[in-house]
């Protein structure tokens, strides 16, 4: 086994410790090491985006960010979204347009808008599609999900 | 008959119950499943399209640090001649075991060989890439056509084609043929005005579905096998893995995880099998997930077919008679849906005279699985084409020669069953009213096509218990695996029962030790057989519940009523009490209540969809963009029409892919050249309009409700209604899936 590495970062806020192997993906670490399993693997190499996370500000498929690159930095994923007792207004609308039907692409979208909207808090249809491209989901046909992020930034 | 009354729950819009978990990424997946001394697995698959095993050396892969055991199809019990009966009809148990594990020969590029358990996937990828195959290449066939001719090459060196119910001689690609017959072809062709015949291919494509499957097995010391894993039907799993593996069912117990996506191609098994031969062999737990290459080489494609319709109709327009030849790749094993393509292929219409002739063909590409309404797109691109073709010639609105000739309750399907109350003719007359079809459609380049489907959805087996608790909530306990809402539907079915809130009811989907038999979620039929047996089990709360109020009031039982959730004295005594407030007093009256509910329905309804599609294309790339998408379903009854909307939206999105985009591309070695999210392109949401989902509800008689299943049918439009509008952009008629830029420049002239 490859020698693992000690790495110190952010997540959701607090600070984490963890060991991992160079080979090991952001992915792997937070599923496998964290036990954080809300990012989900539908590819494993950038084309699903059902593995969103949010380092440093920006919006990465975390296949795609290896686990010692993380060292120093600051990653937001699905699990730290909602306070306890209230979910984030995207959770919300999620919910509320019932744009969800599997679930497994979810938390991928959802930290994908959230990076839209801090960018850009009032998009539009075309633009939301725009930003949720590298997102798939196979279930719903998209119509419910951009409604959904479309909801969201009207009630910031 | 269904309930004629106005509901309280049923076609409201609550929040889903498992909701909170999905948006919070709290809901635990197969993949996320984990236990101490978890060992992970990996599976080897064939390079090569078509060869045979001369040897597997497993030494190397063995001796590496970190593996812990390696499974052959040696380690398979012999599965004989045996067939086994897995509820979805009859399967060959050789046929099963060796898409598992190749024994002899391995049929594709991506069939499975061997497996390895290791202490880390990099650990188990690393030693499969250690074993050591002799392979003896074969020559593939990998086109159904070519697979038919005498001289192809042979998958199947006994397998022989059933025709009609007699077996050939000769061993042959084609494993069966089945017929349907009504009326009078002949006869019919000769009255008509106009006929129209024409060829259509369609290409393979897969279900799509973005979790990749998963399976964790362990052996207990005494025997007690138990899989996690993402199904659509935890006691499928245990059906198909008793018969592979020869073990009692009461041994095993499988875990349904939460499912991400499936579309028909969860039901079959792959790797759970291969997951209990590695838990076995270790004594450890064992984790295998595929990655997508896998998903897309080991796991059911929906088949490629080639398809020729033939339609004749008066100049009036009345379809005098239809003619279809589906000949449907199976993949390396029998069993593709040509039969519900051969039975759905003209069903939308009343037709005196038929014939259809259905192929069911093996060819070198993966053991084709259900894709939402298998069988019946493929068929659809082919007969709604030419209907529109049809009423071109006539000069016929083409949604009114659809009205002229729509099948209605009574009507015969060529394969035999009489239609009950069906709402076809109700699709057709919205789509037409709809703004949509009334808007202006000239532009150069612009086009508008319209397509109805059929599906004629399933009943099959479902269980649900009802627990009432002390403050007026129940707990729901079902079988049925929830892919896209059917928590909620199934939950507002009881509730509408007990008039009580849909947030009152909490519903859980356990595993096989807990709950009774119940068939997949599939063929259409969760919210309608397991609504169904929800509300039985409700019915049964219900029942009970009156006793304890009569048993409160001493009185006799028929001097109870009940009604919107309350429960009053009608003869004698003034005295009402509340569901709720009941709940609180079961202990005085008897002990705790629970209801159960148990169907196998005969009464699925067909569901029916038309829909319509305004496309542009763009002359100088062949690329084809949808403007706006409007379809129209009979729903039945939509419990939670926000679910229902996203059915057919998701239906109709996926009949985008298929029509525009989506296929398995092969090289001259059999391999597919595709196998990534990348390359085989599914739509994203840059790709689409919003899709205008219009439910039209004509109730279901075999329901209590009126549920119609309505998951399917969405699919079977969207690939003709978009060739027609392409038609109607261009001016080309397109006869082959996918209508994609190469394709579109080509029948342009361009290329």
């Amino acid at each position: 086994m490859a020698r693992r590495s000690h790495v110190q970062t952010t997540i959701n806020g607090e600070t984490v410790e963890f060991l991992c192997e160079p080979r090991q993906s952001l992915l792997e670490v937070l599923r496998d090491e964290l036990h954080l399993t809300g990012a989900k693997e539908g590819c494993n190499n950038g084309n699903c985006g059902a593995c969103s996370v949010i380092l440093d500000g920006r919006l990465v498929n975390s296949c795609l960010v290896l686990g010692v690159e993380t060292e120093g930095k600051s990653v937001e994923t699905i699990e730290g979204l909602a306070a306890p007792d209230k979910l984030h207004p995207i959770q919300d609308a999620f919910l509320e347009n019932a744009a969800l039907q599997c679930g497994i692409c979810t938390p991928g979208f959802i930290m994908s808008a959230k990076a839209l909207l801090e960018q850009n808090p009032n998009p539009t249809e075309h633009e939301v599609r725009y930003w949720l491209a590298g997102n798939l989901c196979r279930c719903t046909g998209y119509d419910k999900i951009v409604r959904a992020v479309l909801d969201a930034a009207a009630a910031q | 008959m269904p309930e004629n009354k106005d509901y309280k729950v049923i076609g409201t819009r609550p929040i889903r119950h498992d909701g909170v978990d999905k948006v919070t990424g709290r809901a635990l997946y197969g993949a996320d499943f984990q236990m101490a001394g978890l060992l992970h697995g990996r599976v080897l698959r064939s390079p090569h399209a078509h060869a045979r095993i001369i040897s597997i050396d497993t030494s190397r892969a063995e001796a590496l640090p970190g593996v812990k055991g390696v499974v052959t199809a040696k380690d398979l019990p012999d599965a004989g001649d045996k067939v086994a009966d897995l509820g979805e009809g009859a399967v060959n148990l050789k046929h099963l075991c060796d898409n598992i594990l190749a024994s002899d020969k391995v049929l594709y590029k991506g069939h499975a060989v061997a497996a390895v358990a290791a202490t880390n996937p990099h650990i188990a990828e690393e030693a499969c890439t250690r074993i050591d195959v002799e392979y003896e290449v074969l020559p593939s066939v990998l086109e159904v056509r070519q697979a038919m001719e005498p001289d192809a090459p042979l998958l199947h060196e006994h397998l022989k084609t059933t025709s009609l119910g007699e077996t050939a001689e000769e061993p042959s690609n084609v494993a069966s043929h089945i017929q349907h017959k009504l009326g009078d072809p002949e006869k019919g062709f000769a009255e008509a005005d106009v006929i129209i015949e024409r060829e259509f291919i369609t290409g393979t494509v897969h279900q799509g579905y973005i979790e990749p499957h998963n399976a964790t097995a362990h052996y207990n010391p005494d025997g007690q096998l138990t899989i996690w894993c993402s199904t659509q039907g935890a006691f499928t799993v245990r059906e198909q893995v008793a018969e592979i593996l020869q073990y009692p069912i009461s041994k095993i117990k499988v875990v349904p995880m939460e499912i991400g996506g499936g579309f028909g191609g969860k039901i079959s098994v792959y790797i759970k099998p291969v997951a209990a031969l590695l838990a076995k062999k270790t004594g450890k737990p064992v984790k295998v997930l595929m990655n997508r290459a896998d998903v897309f080489e080991g796991t059911g494609p929906t088949p490629a077919s080639f398809i020729r319709v033939k339609m004749g109709a008066t100049k009036e327009g009345k379809i005098t008679a239809a003619q279809g030849y589906l000949a449907f790749e199976a993949g390396a094993y029998p069993g593709s849906p040509v039969g519900p393509g051969a039975m759905c292929i003209f069903a939308p219409y009343s037709i005196e005279n038929v014939i259809i002739d259905g192929y069911d063909v093996v060819v070198n590409k993966p053991k084709t699985a259900p894709y939402r309404a298998p069988g019946a797109p493929n068929a659809a691109f082919g007969s709604e084409t030419v209907l529109d073709e049809i009423a071109e010639h006539l000069k016929i609105d083409p949604l009114e020669i659809r009205l002229m000739n729509g099948a209605k309750e009574g009507d015969r399907r060529a394969d035999g069953p009489v239609h009950p109350r069906i709402g076809f003719i109700e699709t057709v007359e919205a789509a037409k009213a709809h703004p949509h079809y009334t808007a202006p459609n000239g532009k150069k380049h612009h086009g508008r096509g319209v397509a109805s489907g059929y599906w004629f959805n399933i009943g099959l087996e479902s269980s649900v218990t009802i627990n009432v608790n002390a403050d007026g909530t129940i707990n729901l306990v079902e079988g049925s695996t929830d892919i896209g809402g059917t928590r909620a539907s199934i939950a507002m079915q009881a509730a509408e029962v007990l008039g009580i809130p849909a947030e009152s009811v909490n519903p859980s989907v356990v595993d096989t030790n807990s709950v009774g038999y119940t068939a997949v979620t599939g063929g259409s039929r969760t919210t309608y057989a397991t609504g169904y047996a929800a509300y039985e089990a409700a019915q049964e709360v219900k029942r009970k519940m009156i006793t304890r109020a009569a048993k409160l009031w001493e009185v006799d039982e028929a001097n109870v009523q009940f009604a919107d959730g309350e429960f009053s004295c009608i003869n004698g005594k003034e005295a009402q009490i509340s569901f709720r407030d009941l709940c609180a007093r079961l202990g005085e009256t008897g002990g705790p209540v629970v209801g159960s509910g148990t169907v196998n329905p005969g009464g699925a309804g067909g569901a029916y969809a038309t829909h319509v599609v305004d496309v542009v294309v763009d002359e100088e790339t062949g690329k084809v963009d949808i403007l706006r998408y409007t379809a129209v379903q009979d729903a039945g009854k939509a419990i939670h029409p926000s679910y229902v909307e996203g059915q057919i939206q998701g239906g109709a999105v996926q009949g985008i892919g298929w029509a525009l985009n989506e296929e398995y591309i092969y090289n001259a070695e059999g391999e597919m050249t595709n196998a990534s999210f990348l390359d085989y392109r599914m739509p994203t949401c840059l790709d689409l309009p919003m899709i205008d989902a219009v439910i039209v509800e004509v109730p279901n008689p075999g329901h209590p409700y009126g549920v119609r299943g309505v998951g399917e049918v969405p699919i079977v439009p969207p690939m003709a209604a978009i060739a027609n509008a392409i038609y109607d952009a261009i001016g080309v008629r397109m006869t082959e899936l996918p209508m994609s830029p190469d394709r579109l420049l080509k029948a342009m002239g361009k290329i």
